[in-house]
């Protein structure tokens, strides 16, 4: 056993790989939701903009600062959730949570890369920033959301 | 520290390399000897707190095994013996910072209660609507927030002064802002987040050459630095019990008596008053002034054994060997690639803080504390000086008399680690 296994269990090549290219990374103009994250404890600051079409989510793209997990983490969500309605979004952001709490999470493709963080209770704020700033964004709240 | 050296007889490799048997100081530090993740700890996070020598453990456990009572006004025996620790504690701080009396040492919770006592006291009575209050670019929050307070409140302003890209205070630049509305200057000693030594000799020079009293903030210098509250001609000087090797939730404020006598009480309660009516309350005389209600006693006791401790050690000792520590680990961290380091000021002590090309630096202290490595990563409590950096934050060694080159050589295995799981 490697003696960096639960690292890399942690930072697994999807992860490094969005995080290094994040997808959906920079301001949507037409945007007609968006909101501010930030998790004080690390200084992750990040925007989500939304652009809906009817009840789904038409586009959606992210920008900001962060640490590794907490960027693949809004790179990868933003992949999963376009073109999902907003109760479908609510509903994997509590699978996610699950998940990443150590539980079961159950399918979530890609996202399954970030079971590891479940080894790391202070990296959870990470990786679910940008999820809590994606549901005050669909909520039009106007306040940053904090972790904090 | 030689005759600590010379009683012991292993180590001599060590003791020739740095003239400082650190194996024989390790060996006071309980906590150190322990594994995490099933590697040897390696604590480089000092200037968030300090571990504790057995001393300061045992001293504070026999406290509350054999002394504890209230103080000031007991007439038991326990009462007695608790008051003369307490004020022996009082009179070993005054001797360590060599302030002129013991009632010029006041007890606190920590460095942050020091400069909100001054903010709310002195500050409150001093500082009126278009006054300025003088701080620089490198000040930790605790030092920034309470002085915006009382601006706020006073419609007074706070003033800024700049730092170069080494660190370094722009001392002409500093001196320009104090001005005939300056009621006070309020600068860090050694700054947590970079390192730097401010020449703060020289700053209460200036600002004496115009009638303006200076508060220094020596949370991190006390445990790296001689301090000599007279030499330095400052006015106020705080600092915390536990970053000196001493219990949490105990600091000091040292302040001159003229000034101490001038200004109002903190906060009203028992033990600062002489005498309580309803009409009138004649407060006390220092330091009991301002230190309302019952004190933390065990843990200033404690302080006291933390300071009989470390001068036994000798701080010329301790400064010496931490210089050589923190410039082996300057050249070995700093020769690694894709390294940045923040904070090069040409005086330092202790402090080591850093970037590594494309990591986070909480991705940096996640990877490293599953190698047994304890770093600080984030902004140290420095908010506006990472914008002045351009960072978010820093990865952050900082260095104790107890930490070893072998210590400084898994730290930057560990970064070699860091760096390969990114690449």
């Amino acid at each position: 056993m490697s003696e960096l296994d639960s690292v890399e269990e942690l930072y697994q090549q999807v992860i490094l790989d969005h995080n290094r290219t994040p997808r959906n990374f920079r301001k949507l103009e037409d945007a007609d939701r968006s909101a501010e994250g930030h998790n004080p404890l690390c200084g992750d600051h990040l925007w989500v903009f939304v652009r809906m079409e009817g009840n789904r989510i038409g586009d959606i793209t992210f920008y900001g600062a962060g640490c590794a997990i907490s960027k693949a983490s809004a790179s990868m969500m933003t992949e999963a959730v376009k073109g999902k309605s907003r109760q479908e979004a609510e509903e994997l952001f509590e699978r996610f949570r699950r998940l990443v709490m150590g539980g079961d999470g159950g399918s979530l493709g890609k996202l399954a890369a970030f079971s590891g963080v479940s080894e790391f209770p202070v990296r959870v704020k990470c990786a679910t920033l940008a999820w809590h700033t994606l549901r005050s964004a669909l909520e039009g709240k106007e306040e940053t959301v904090s972790t904090e | 520290m030689r005759s600590a050296g010379d009683l012991i007889g292993i180590s001599t490799r060590k003791r020739a390399e740095h003239g400082f048997d650190v194996e024989r100081i390790r060996r006071d530090f309980p906590i150190l000897h322990q594994s995490v993740f099933g590697k040897p700890l390696v604590y480089l996070d000092n200037a968030a707190t300090t571990h504790k020598p057995r001393i300061v453990i045992e001293t504070v456990s026999r406290f509350y095994e054999r002394d504890n009572s209230n103080i000031h006004r007991g007439l038991h025996q326990l009462s007695e013996r608790s008051t003369k620790a307490y004020e022996g504690a009082r009179v070993k701080v005054q001797k360590f910072i060599n302030a002129a009396e013991p009632r010029e040492i006041i007890f606190v919770r920590g460095t942050t209660e020091a400069i909100n006592l001054v903010a709310r006291t002195y500050g409150r009575k001093q500082v009126d609507a278009g006054d300025e209050v003088l701080i620089t670019e490198m000040e930790h929050h605790s030092n920034i927030v309470p002085w915006q307070m009382l601006c706020e409140e006073k419609n007074a302003i706070l003033r800024v002064g700049p730092i170069n890209d080494r660190g370094e205070l722009l001392l002409e630049e500093f001196e320009k802002l104090m001005g005939p509305r300056t009621k006070l200057v309020a600068v860090v000693h050694l700054s947590n987040a970079l390192g730097t030594i401010n020449p703060v000799r020289r700053i209460v020079e200036m600002a004496h050459s115009r009638g303006i009293p200076v508060l220094i903030d020596g949370a991190q210098a006390v445990a790296h630095l001689t301090v000599d509250v007279r030499a330095l001609g400052c006015d106020f000087y705080a600092f915390s019990g536990h970053k000196i090797y001493g219990p949490t939730g105990i600091g000091v404020l040292y302040g001159k008596a003229e000034l101490l006598e001038e200004m109002p009480p903190y906060q009203g309660g028992g033990d600062m008053i002489s005498s309580v009516t309803f009409e009138k309350t004649i407060y006390n005389k220092l330091p009991h002034k301002f230190e309302a209600g019952t004190p933390n006693i065990a843990d200033a006791i404690g302080l006291g054994a933390a300071i009989g401790y470390l001068t036994g050690v000798g701080l010329d000792a301790v400064s010496a060997y931490e210089s050589e520590l923190l410039a082996h680990a300057t050249e070995t961290i700093g020769a690694i690639e894709g390294i940045r380091l923040i904070g090069t000021a040409r005086k330092k002590a202790s402090v080591l803080s850093f970037l590594i090309d494309g990591i986070h630096p909480h991705d940096i202290g996640t990877i490293l504390d599953k190698e047994g490595i304890a770093i600080r990563a984030g902004h140290h409590c420095t908010q506006p000086l990472m914008k002045r950096f351009g960072v978010p934050a820093t990865a952050r060694a900082t260095v104790s008399f107890y930490n070893t080159r072998e210590e400084i050589d898994a730290l930057a295995a560990g970064i070699r680690k860091v760096k390969k799981v990114f690449a």
